[in-house]
This record gives structure tokens, C-alpha cells and sequence, in this order.
């Protein structure tokens, strides 16, 4: 029998996740992904209870405050859809919104659960990764911030510790005059990502970019920043040519570790990966 | 746990285990119009209404219904008055096997009650671009339109087929389904434009 927790206030829902870190509870939000868990006999016998979080609305809140947008983690995808200040401060947040799953999945799922579940196709993901966004930790003992590119240490496995819940993402703001995604799916909606790249920086008139940040999706055990491509990239001069290239893909082969999966195939990901990112760099030179 | 709800626009008192799945507890009460397909969210033939918003049954635990409206495709039409959608759906014959029609149907419905809204939420944008199908409806587009429709109609069509994205129809029907909700686009906002006037 799975126990099953409705806190009203927030503080008690970390209170209820201080007193049993033996046996940590799973919070639900919108159910998206936790449902299909709990429907399979075998995954839900090693859930011994739910915090159902969905009613905290301090959770719920977008703010900007001095330049950093805090999206709490119960916003759905449709409220990232929605919200002026994430289609200001972040758009490529709000147009990735639109590209997971249907309405339907868009009205329950969140932000904090995409995290959560830490799926490397996570749809959210990568365009955190390339805003360099942090996430907030929630404890009794008060908040912390990790960085996303810190957060995930293996397949599904972050840095949370069962005491905490996540409570929200920051985004902070800085400058970019670039940024690119692109989804790579079966079909346009309801398709898990065989592929998802997010780009953003800031480049000169010479095409030349001064910083990129580059997150990509469903190509290793985690969502990854492509740290040595990035290095790359803003190292680089001149014109996107046959070495050049050479050298990107060669640097990518670093960054990501893509495998065979029903969904793709390692091959096609690290094709298709760098296809987009060959094509996002020579169009912005253009 | 015992929850509280207005379903199809009664209010309700309901025993039930907190992690049951809405799908389950409105087909025990009854409510069979909404259909279990996938069960894991992809098909959408289990969408219901929840505050107005679509949402797969088969994911929200009942806990979640407390204190919600409710609207199941029992609920659609209004004493006894077919919904626009139902009797666009009829005339279009955009129905095949059927087990897609309800969650079909509720879905067509939010975006006509997109259309329908005009209080402007400040911090918010709607999801729809309302403009391009006030201009379509606006233009007394051809009843037929024809693969070439225009801009506009090309505009109307993809808010539909966003809306319907999560409903999947396995006799592939869609094109009779895409036609009917025009139908009723066209005239939700034919009214809401002489309302205005």
C-alpha cells in the first residue's frame, strides 16, 4: 500500500520529506510522468509513499527580480506558453513549451518535474542548460542553488538530496543577440526527442561569437553542455570551412555519447546533432 | 479521502483513494463517455475538462479533482442542446469507430472557449492566435474551402490541429474532424464578432 501525503503549505511538505529520508517519498505534480510508475505493479512496489504537491501554490509563481527570472517549479508548460515574462526573458523556454507532448500533457507537466524525472530527453533541459540556468532547492533547512550544468550526475540521478524538494529554476539574464533550438522528433507533437540542441550566445558582426552556451538532449546519460565545443566555437575565427568543421565534430565526439535506443540510433543522433549545430553556425554568420 | 467537485455542473462528494486515476472514478460513476486508450497519456481518448482546461484522466490522480469543474463529454451539451462542436461533428459525418470522439470533442470545445474569451489577463498571453481567426471569420471564408484556402484559413487550420495534437484518431479521420471544428470556429466567432458590434 503506497502512502500518500497532501500538504497544504510547503513547509509541510519539507517537513514530511526531513522526517523520512529512510524511505524518501515521491512528490507528485501534475502526474505526467510518476503516473506511469505508479500504473506498473513491479515500478510501483518500490514507491512506499506520495507527497502530492500539486496544491502548493508558492510553488506556482514566475517572478523577475533584479534580473533574474524565478520560475517556480509547479508552472506548467502551458503557463511557460503563457507567461509574458518567460516569452521575454526566455522564449526558447515558451517555444519548447509548445513542442512537448499535446495540451493536455502542457496543462499538467512542469518545469520542477522535467527536472525532476531528469530524463535525458527532458524537453526543458537543454534550453536551461544554454540560459545557464539554476535550480532551487527546497529544505527545511532553508534554499540552495545549483547550477543545471551541475545538477545531474548520472542517468536520472541528480545532486537532490531526499530532503529537498525543487522549488523552483532561475534564469538569470544576460546578454545574447543568438540563440537557436531545434527538436528532433517522429512527429511534431506527443514525440519524445531523439535529438533536442538549444543554443545562445553572443556573437560579433564578423560572425565571430564572444560566449555560447549549448545544451543538448537525449545524447548521453544526462542532458549535457557541450563544454568543448563551446570552447570551439568562441575560439574560433573566420569562416565556417571544411576543417573548421572537421574540428566541431571532433570536439562533439567529446561532448556527447549517444546510444542505440528504440527511439534512434547513436549514429543518427551524432549526425543529426551536428548537422544542426554546423548549420545554426554557418547561418549565423550569414 | 473524500473530495469535492462540480461535475458536468453538479457538485459531487466522492470517496475515493487519493492515487486513483480520474479516468477510473468517472467510469465507476458512470461517466463511460471517456474512453481509456494508451493509458499513458499519449492518445487523449480519456480527455476531460478540468477548470476548463483539457487534461488525460488517465494521468490525474483523484486527489487533483478536489475542488475542480469538472467536464466530461456527458456534460457537453447544455440542457439537452448539442455543443457547436457536437453538431458540427454530426453534419461533417466526422466520426469513424468513435473511441476518439469524446476527448475529440472536449478539446475542440476549449479552443472555442478560447475564442469565446475576452477578458484580457495581463501578465498572460492567450495560446491561440484569436487575431488570424477573427480575420478568417471575419472574411466570410468559403464554407468549402479548398486546399489553396489562403493564408488565413492555412493560419485557422494549424490552431486546430495544435489543439487537437494530443487526440489521436486511429481510423485517421482527421481531415472531416479538422473540418467540423472549422465549422464551428467559424461560427463560435461569427457570433462573438456580432456580440461585439
Amino acid at each position: 500500500m503506497t502512502e500518500f501525503f497532501k500538504p497544504s503549505t510547503l513547509a509541510e511538505a519539507l517537513a514530511i520529506l526531513r522526517d523520512r529520508q529512510d524511505r524518501p517519498p515521491r512528490p507528485i505534480a501534475g502526474g505526467t510522468d510518476l503516473m506511469l510508475e505508479l500504473r506498473d505493479p513491479v515500478r510501483r512496489a518500490r514507491i512506499n509513499a506520495v507527497v502530492d504537491i500539486w496544491q502548493l501554490s508558492e510553488l506556482r509563481r514566475i517572478v523577475e527580480d533584479s534580473g533574474v527570472l524565478r520560475i517556480g517549479a509547479l508552472a506548467t508548460f502551458s503557463d511557460l506558453i503563457a507567461n509574458l515574462l518567460v516569452r521575454r526573458a526566455a522564449p526558447m523556454l515558451a517555444e519548447i513549451s509548445r513542442a512537448i507532448g499535446g495540451i493536455q500533457i502542457q496543462n499538467r507537466g512542469t518545469v520542477g518535474g522535467n527536472i525532476g524525472t531528469g530524463s535525458p530527453a527532458g524537453d526543458t533541459l537543454p534550453v536551461l542548460l544554454a540560459h545557464d540556468a539554476e535550480i532551487v532547492l527546497a529544505s527545511t533547512a532553508g534554499e540552495r542553488s545549483v547550477r543545471a550544468r551541475d545538477f545531474y550526475t548520472g542517468y536520472r540521478s541528480s545532486v537532490r538530496r531526499p530532503d529537498e524538494l525543487i522549488a523552483a529554476v532561475r534564469i538569470p539574464r544576460r546578454r545574447a543577440n543568438f540563440a537557436h533550438h531545434r527538436k528532433v522528433g517522429t512527429r511534431r507533437a506527443q514525440a519524445i526527442s531523439k535529438v533536442l540542441v538549444a543554443m545562445r550566445g553572443e556573437r560579433r558582426g564578423d560572425g565571430a561569437f564572444d560566449e555560447i552556451a549549448i545544451g543538448i538532449g537525449s545524447v548521453a546519460a544526462t542532458p549535457v553542455r557541450a563544454a568543448n565545443v563551446e570552447a570551439l566555437v568562441t575560439a574560433h575565427r573566420g569562416p565556417w570551412d571544411e576543417a573548421a568543421l572537421t574540428a566541431l565534430q571532433l570536439e562533439l565526439a567529446r561532448d556527447i555519447h549517444p546510444i542505440d535506443d528504440l527511439r534512434s540510433t547513436a549514429r543518427y543522433r551524432s549526425t543529426v546533432t551536428f548537422n544542426i549545430l554546423r548549420r545554426a553556425l554557418i547561418g549565423a554568420r550569414a | 479521502m473524500r473530495i469535492h467537485c462540480t461535475l458536468n455542473g453538479a457538485p459531487r462528494e466522492i470517496d475515493v483513494d487519493p492515487l486513483d486515476r480520474a479516468l477510473d472514478v468517472l467510469r465507476r460513476l458512470g461517466f463511460t463517455g471517456t474512453k481509456e486508450g494508451c493509458g499513458e497519456g499519449e492518445c487523449g481518448a480519456c480527455t476531460v475538462l478540468l477548470d476548463g482546461a483539457p487534461v488525460n484522466a488517465c494521468l490525474v490522480i483523484a486527489s487533483q479533482v478536489d475542488g475542480c469543474r469538472v467536464t466530461t463529454i456527458e456534460g457537453l451539451a447544455q440542457s439537452g442542446d448539442l455543443a457547436p462542436v457536437q453538431r458540427a461533428f454530426i453534419e461533417r459525418g466526422a466520426t469513424q469507430c468513435g473511441i476518439c470522439t469524446p476527448g475529440m470533442l472536449l478539446s475542440a470545445d476549449y479552443l472555442l472557449s478560447e475564442v469565446r474569451a475576452t477578458d484580457a489577463r495581463p501578465d498572460e498571453s492567450g495560446r491561440f492566435d484569436v487575431d488570424a481567426m477573427r480575420a478568417w471569420a471575419a472574411t466570410g471564408a468559403d464554407r468549402e474551402p479548398s486546399h489553396a484556402g489562403g493564408v488565413l484559413d492555412a493560419a485557422v487550420e494549424r490552431e486546430i490541429r495544435t489543439c487537437l495534437a494530443g487526440n489521436i484518431c486511429r481510423c485517421t479521420g482527421y481531415d472531416s474532424i479538422v473540418r467540423a471544428v472549422k465549422d464551428a470556429v467559424r461560427e463560435t466567432m461569427a457570433k462573438a464578432i456580432q456580440a461585439s458590434k
